[in-house]
């Protein structure tokens, strides 16, 4: 038998409509697998915080990076405020490594929306804003004509579906700029500013768009909702690996594989299942070096940790984090330094300036790491880049500071003979080349 | 002729989604360089005056992202994603063939104002680099065959059908 005659299958939830023959992703298509049931059977018939409480118990977390329980942020919202609330749906997608989003809005637009108007009815909020990451032009255009359609047919907008509850929902295109994910930079570029991230707290709960209290939640996450109304949240619950990390996982497989792709799986599989049975193993037969499990800001991992199992917490517990879901998986003889210091090109560019660790550190870093790379660095360096490193994590605003030491820390920890190499060849070389120390930078 | 004698209803429409105006200044600086391709310091102070606020207000938000266009760029605008994902499967080479076919780098347009290169950080297509997008279209898994016939599409029709999308990776079956 084949290793794909082999290969554990798994029933898709998300992916499931679009998995199928001739899927569009219309409306039309997406009424015939029983889509806006949900919607029917819960509007004006379900109260909102009982649709909170189901969610809470589905054990649903964001499925944006931070895995932060849904139901129960929702729960933060203050319960006697009049005025208005708001619901942004984070379809940045920025985070390098991830790609899943997009797959969601350009094929099934529809689920994402009843997710949304599903959120809107549990939190209190009338207006909706999906903020869509500026490159996504044909997402954009996917999800403006299909909330035409919804509205169109009663889903979306004033009194929706005759049962009073109104929820409207608008594309807001970002315009190129990472921090914007980040969900208080994200409120600040959706209020026509620079995408500088809040100081936390107050959080958006309270004080979130227009200073109103708001929910931010990702694509997927909120993509689960009409599944979890429609099949229960016992169901939801038993799903991957209960208690902490319930449902499935779209993960982004990228890299040196046989297939990379979106593969939904339930939480919990191990790694080593998602790179060799779903994304096929390793081009070429090569041996794996290392992978990231968790987007761009997860530390490396090393083959040693294939084994381990893709929930929140055991990925925690072996040093890195789930993240957004993108897996990146490096062959034996791709150089980790030169790795991280492509990641922290990325961070650097995309640092905000908010605040000094950040932005003045990422220069630095990225300055030593080419040095490095370039062969021209010093013993030193490697203390350096430690310092620096320890100097942003845990003393910046937003947690980008700690996700742009995230490359370096880890294959400094894995991988230090790779950094020392490259001084080692610099330093020979130097000996040859009679020129002051000093000059080297 | 003005933003507002150009795209009137389209302003009323995008001011309508917002009840606070300032939300409405991203799109409309889309608006402002929708037809030259970027954004020119009279449409920044007509949307100033459109939304109430400063020119300086309009300007610091325009210049922080990177897909507002503060100078002129080629007709086709070609980003390639330079970022690991994409790096790991080749895109550094895909940079060399494209400098190599229209003799220009990352930063850099054609003389003929046909192509402007950038070098970019992640579009989200990780799984289908190396990658680029050239204005709203994206071309993935891309091969030196692929890249010359875009390229040459391009400049002889104005589009190219190997664009992609919507997207979805790997591939539904097809036949059940
Ligand atoms: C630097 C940075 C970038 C982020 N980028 C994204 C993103 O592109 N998409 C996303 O959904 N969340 C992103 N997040 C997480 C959001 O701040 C927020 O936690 C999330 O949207 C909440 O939704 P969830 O609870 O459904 O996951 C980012 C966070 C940080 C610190
Ligand atoms: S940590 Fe970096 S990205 Fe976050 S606010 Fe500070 S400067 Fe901006
Ligand atoms: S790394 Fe190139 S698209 Fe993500």
């Amino acid at each position: 038998m084949s290793a794909i005659e082999h290969m554990p299958t798994y029933e898709p939830v998300l992916l499931k409509n679009m998995s199928q023959p001739g899927y569009t992703g219309s409306l039309p298509d997406y009424e015939k697998t029983g889509g806006y049931r949900a919607l029917r059977n819960i509007l004006g018939k379900v109260a909102p915080a009982d649709v909170t409480q189901l969610v809470i118990k589905s054990g649903l977390r964001g499925r944006g990076g931070a895995g932060f329980p849904t139901g129960v942020k929702w729960g933060f919202l203050p319960k006697d405020y009049q005025g208005p609330r708001y619901l942004c749906c984070n379809a940045d997608e920025s985070e390098p490594g991830t790609f899943k989003d997009r797959q969601l809005i350009e094929r099934d637009p529809h689920q994402i929306l009843e997710g949304i108007v599903l959120a809107c009815y549990a939190i209190g909020a009338e207006s909706a804003y999906i903020y869509i990451r500026g490159e996504f032009v044909l997402g954009a255009k996917i999800l403006e004509q299909a909330i035409g359609d919804a509205r169109a047919a009663g889903y979306i907008g004033k009194n929706i579906l005759g049962t009073g509850v109104h929820a409207d929902v608008w594309v807001h295109r970002g315009a190129g700029a990472y921090i914007c994910g980040e969900e208080t930079a994200l409120l600040e570029s959706l209020e026509g500013k620079r995408g500088l991230p809040r100081v936390k707290p107050p959080f958006p709960a309270t004080h979130g768009l227009y200073n109103k209290p708001t929910v931010v939640n990702n694509v997927e996450t909120l993509a689960n909702l009409p599944h979890i109304i429609n099949r229960g949240p016992e169901w939801f619950a038993a799903i991957g690996s209960p208690p902490k990390s319930t449902g499935t996982r779209i993960f982004c497989v990228s890299g040196h594989v046989k297939r990379p792709g979106n593969y939904e799986v339930p939480m919990g599989i191990t790694f080593r299942e998602l790179i060799y049975e779903h994304a096929g193993g390793m081009r070429g037969d090569k041996a794996i070096k290392a992978f990231i499990p968790g987007g761009a800001s997860a530390p490396f991992l090393t083959p040693d940790h294939l084994d381990v199992k893709m929930d929140f917490e055991s990925v925690a517990a072996a040093g890195s984090m789930l993240g957004s879901g993108g897996v990146t998986v490096m062959e034996e003889g791709t150089s980790m330094v030169w790795a991280a210091l492509r990641l922290m090109e990325f961070f650097y560019h995309e640092s905000c300036g908010k605040c000094s660790p950040c932005r003045e550190g990422s220069s630095w870093l990225v300055q030593t790491m080419r040095r490095i790379v370039a062969k021209r660095g010093r013993a030193q360096d490697l203390e350096t880049l430690s310092d620096l490193c320890k100097n942003i994590a845990g003393r910046t605003v937003c947690a980008f500071g700690d996700a742009e030491v995230s490359p370096i820390m880890s294959t400094l920890k894995h991988w230090r003979h790779e950094y020392l190499a490259l001084i080692h060849e610099a330093e020979a070389a130097h000996l040859l080349r009679p020129e002051p120390a000093a000059k080297r930078h | 002729m003005t933003l507002s004698e150009k795209y009137g209803t389209e302003i009323a429409e995008i001011l309508s989604r917002y009840p606070v105006k300032r939300s409405a200044l991203i799109p409309l600086l889309y608006l402002a360089q929708r037809e030259g391709g970027y954004i020119t310091e009279a449409a920044m102070i007509e949307i100033a005056g459109i939304l109430k606020l400063t020119p300086p207000q309009v300007y610091e938000t325009a210049t922080f992202y990177t897909m507002l266009n503060l100078k002129p760029v080629g007709t086709f605008h070609i980003q390639v994603c330079k970022s690991l994902m994409c790096a790991l499967v080749g895109s550094d080479t895909v940079i060399g063939w494209i400098k190599a076919k229209l003799g220009i780098g990352p930063g850099e347009t054609t003389a003929d104002g046909l192509f402007t290169l950038t070098a970019v950080e992640c579009l989200a297509a990780c799984g289908t680099g190396p990658m680029m997008q050239i204005n709203d279209d994206y071309y993935e898994r891309l091969t030196e065959e692929k890249v010359d016939r875009i390229l040459a599409d391009l400049k002889s029709t104005g589009s190219c059908a190997l664009k992609t999308g919507p997207f979805m990776w790997p591939e539904p079956a097809r036949n059940g």
